[in-house]
């Protein structure tokens, strides 16, 4: 899925609103299958997104969030810095969406793509595009993901997502996409 | 929809060694102050073959960085044989060697006989005939080329080799790769191999007969091994995570590769008959990119265990493990030098990306290309070019530096990017 920067800001916006909504209807469904840690950790994610929490608690019906569920969430891919394999907060609630998706439907398989930009070396390249997909491989399985769903491939900077030699292009490569 | 879509993958698959296509030129990009004036005089009966052999030697020549040819233009004499050489007229252009030579079309094929005389010393060096079976016209020039360019320096020449390479076109899910093998001019270019999947890492075996390299074509990286002239390959390994960075050990019974099986990338060795599996390194980073020494008792690989990408060795008998690489804060995708005494590396310097070479005595690192958005640099077996993948106005392209810095040339493609070449051993 390949899209521009600022429909890709504005599906994150869309999407924080989406997931403020199932999180507060999710967590509180959710708290008694998964644990206390899992319902906080949700709970601070909201948090951090500030004024679409409103939202959240107006929209997040009991009906709205087992809709959201049961469809694959629309974003799938997340963007990393330079160098880095941090999930940055921005893109907690994305992945948070997705674990969510995924513990609501334990036959979803998912395969964590890993990206770089096309700067160093093809093969060590290879290794930091898994160290992202791995990391987000890790944070779903903290979400309460089971480790038989996530399978991680790391195309290192084989396969870039925009062309070009500036930064504009270099963060738009620096991907994880998840591959329903 | 994902068995559709493999299935489709492996029809679009394709295996073919016989088309030519997306030849490479060159481009001289800068020429060494030290190159040997010479003067390859064209071929006397050489009108209206297939190939002007006196130019692909002219080329051969001047792309080693090592000779600086005269124009052709400026010859206004054309001897064909040694014995008709005007020493004063060539010493008149400075010219320091001249190559004549003269072809004839036989039964099968064509016989070259050509002369390379020392025009300061006034006397013949050589004096050969050549036949070129079939159509061979590149290959026996070529060969011309090796026999002038160790006559002169001393050094084998590597005109008779060959490289591989990986080709590159369009973004994100909708992309082909292409596996080529070409001449070490670029030229005569054929497929390996195409795929709509990554095809990475090409490696030639010490005989020259095989390529190792990874494909994507089944979802995820594995290693393959190919004869390149008769296309038939096996999958070497295909374990989860990644399959990476084949390199044949000189003795060519056994791969080196990264897998990352057991969590982060590690160095293992593969024997290639019996299929074991042995651990190299065991460290919590990434191992990646081993190389070799030329006397198959060391690996030498990129890790970050000490934070940015750097060059390490380690013992295969012993284990010792040392870091090699001191200079700067990104050193990796080291290759030996074919004495062992030096290594090729990609060094990111305060300009960007640049091929480098580091004598492991000094432990001195001196950049030798001008580019900045370097990769993937192969040495010619005979250790005086280091050929390597870069960008040229937003396109993948060949470039290669003399192993002293001072001559380079480019090889662009029509189109798409190329990258990731590998030159290969001595064929003849």
């Amino acid at each position: 899925m390949q899209l521009k920067p600022l429909a890709r800001s504005l599906a994150v916006a869309l999407s924080i609103v989406v997931i403020a909504g199932c999180s507060s209807t999710g967590g509180t469904q959710d708290g008694d299958s998964y644990g206390s840690q899992d319902g906080s950790s949700m709970g601070s994610s909201t948090s951090g997104v500030g004024t679409s929490g409103q939202y959240g608690s107006t929209s997040g019906s009991g009906a709205a969030g087992q809709q959201a569920d049961s469809r694959i969430p629309e974003v799938r891919t997340i963007y990393f810095d330079y160098d880095r394999d941090t999930i940055k907060s921005e893109y907690e609630s994305v992945v948070m969406a997705h674990a969510r998706y995924l513990r609501a439907n334990p036959n979803a398989r998912v395969v964590l793509h890993g990206h770089t930009d096309e700067r160093g070396t093809r093969e060590y390249n290879m290794a930091l595009g898994e160290r992202r997909a791995g990391a987000v491989q890790r944070f779903l399985n903290t979400q309460g993901v089971s480790p038989s769903q996530m399978s991680v491939v790391s195309y290192g900077e084989e396969r870039p997502a925009v062309s070009g030699q500036n930064e504009s292009a270099y963060s738009q490569n620096r991907r994880v996409v998840f591959n329903y | 929809m994902q068995t559709l879509s493999k299935m489709w993958l492996f029809c679009v698959l394709l295996l073919i060694s016989s088309v030519a296509s997306a030849n490479l030129t060159i481009e001289i990009t800068r020429g060494s102050d030290q190159a040997l004036p010479i003067g390859v005089v064209p071929f006397a009966g050489s009108e209206g073959l297939p190939e002007d052999v006196a130019q692909i030697v002219q080329d051969d020549l001047e792309r080693s960085g090592f000779f600086a040819p005269l124009e052709r233009s400026a010859m206004f004499d054309r001897p064909s044989q040694a014995s008709d050489v005007e020493f004063g007229t060539w010493r008149s252009l400075d010219v320091r060697y001249l190559v004549v030579g003269r072809a004839q079309q036989t039964g099968n094929g064509y016989e070259l006989q050509f002369d390379l005389v020392d025009i300061s010393g006034q006397r013949p060096m050589i004096s050969e005939t050549v036949t070129a079976s079939g159509n061979d016209l590149r290959g026996a020039a070529h060969y011309i080329s090796d026999q002038i360019f160790e006559a002169i320096t001393d050094i084998r020449g590597a005109f008779s080799t060959r490289i591989a390479y990986v080709t590159a076109q369009g973004l994100g899910d909708n992309m082909q790769f292409g596996l080529y093998v070409a001449d070490a001019d670029g030229r005569r270019s054929q497929q390996v191999l195409t795929s709509d999947q990554p095809i990475m890492s090409p490696a030639w075996s010490p005989d020259g007969r095989k390529l190792a390299y990874v494909s994507f074509e089944t979802g995820k990286a594995s290693i393959y091994i190919q004869d390149v002239n008769t296309g038939q390959r096996v999958q070497a390994t295909s374990f989860g995570g990644i399959n990476g960075a084949p390199t044949w050990s000189p003795d060519g019974r056994r791969i080196a590769m990264s897998l990352s099986k057991d969590g982060q990338p590690e160095i293992y060795v593969l024997d290639v008959a019996n299929r074991s599996l042995d651990r190299i390194t065991n460290s919590n980073s990434i191992d990646t990119e081993p190389a070799w020494s030329p006397d198959g008792r060391s690996l030498i690989f990129t890790s970050d265990r000490s934070g940015g990408p750097q060059i390490y060795q380690t013992s295969l008998g012993s284990g010792e493990t040392n870091r090699l690489t001191f200079t700067g804060n990104y050193n990796a995708r080291a290759r030996f030098s074919p004495d062992g005494e030096e290594i090729f590396l990609i060094h990111r310097s305060s300009r960007g990306f640049q091929v480098a070479k580091q004598n492991l005595e000094s432990g001195r690192l001196v950049v030798l290309s001008e580019s900045t958005r370097d990769e993937s640099p192969s040495v010619a077996p005979n250790g005086t070019m280091v050929i390597f993948a870069t960008q040229q106005g937003g396109s993948g392209v060949l470039s290669a530096v003399s192993a002293d810095g001072r001559s380079s040339f480019r090889l662009p493609a029509a189109q798409g990017d190329v990258r990731d070449p590998a030159w290969s051993p001595f064929l003849n």
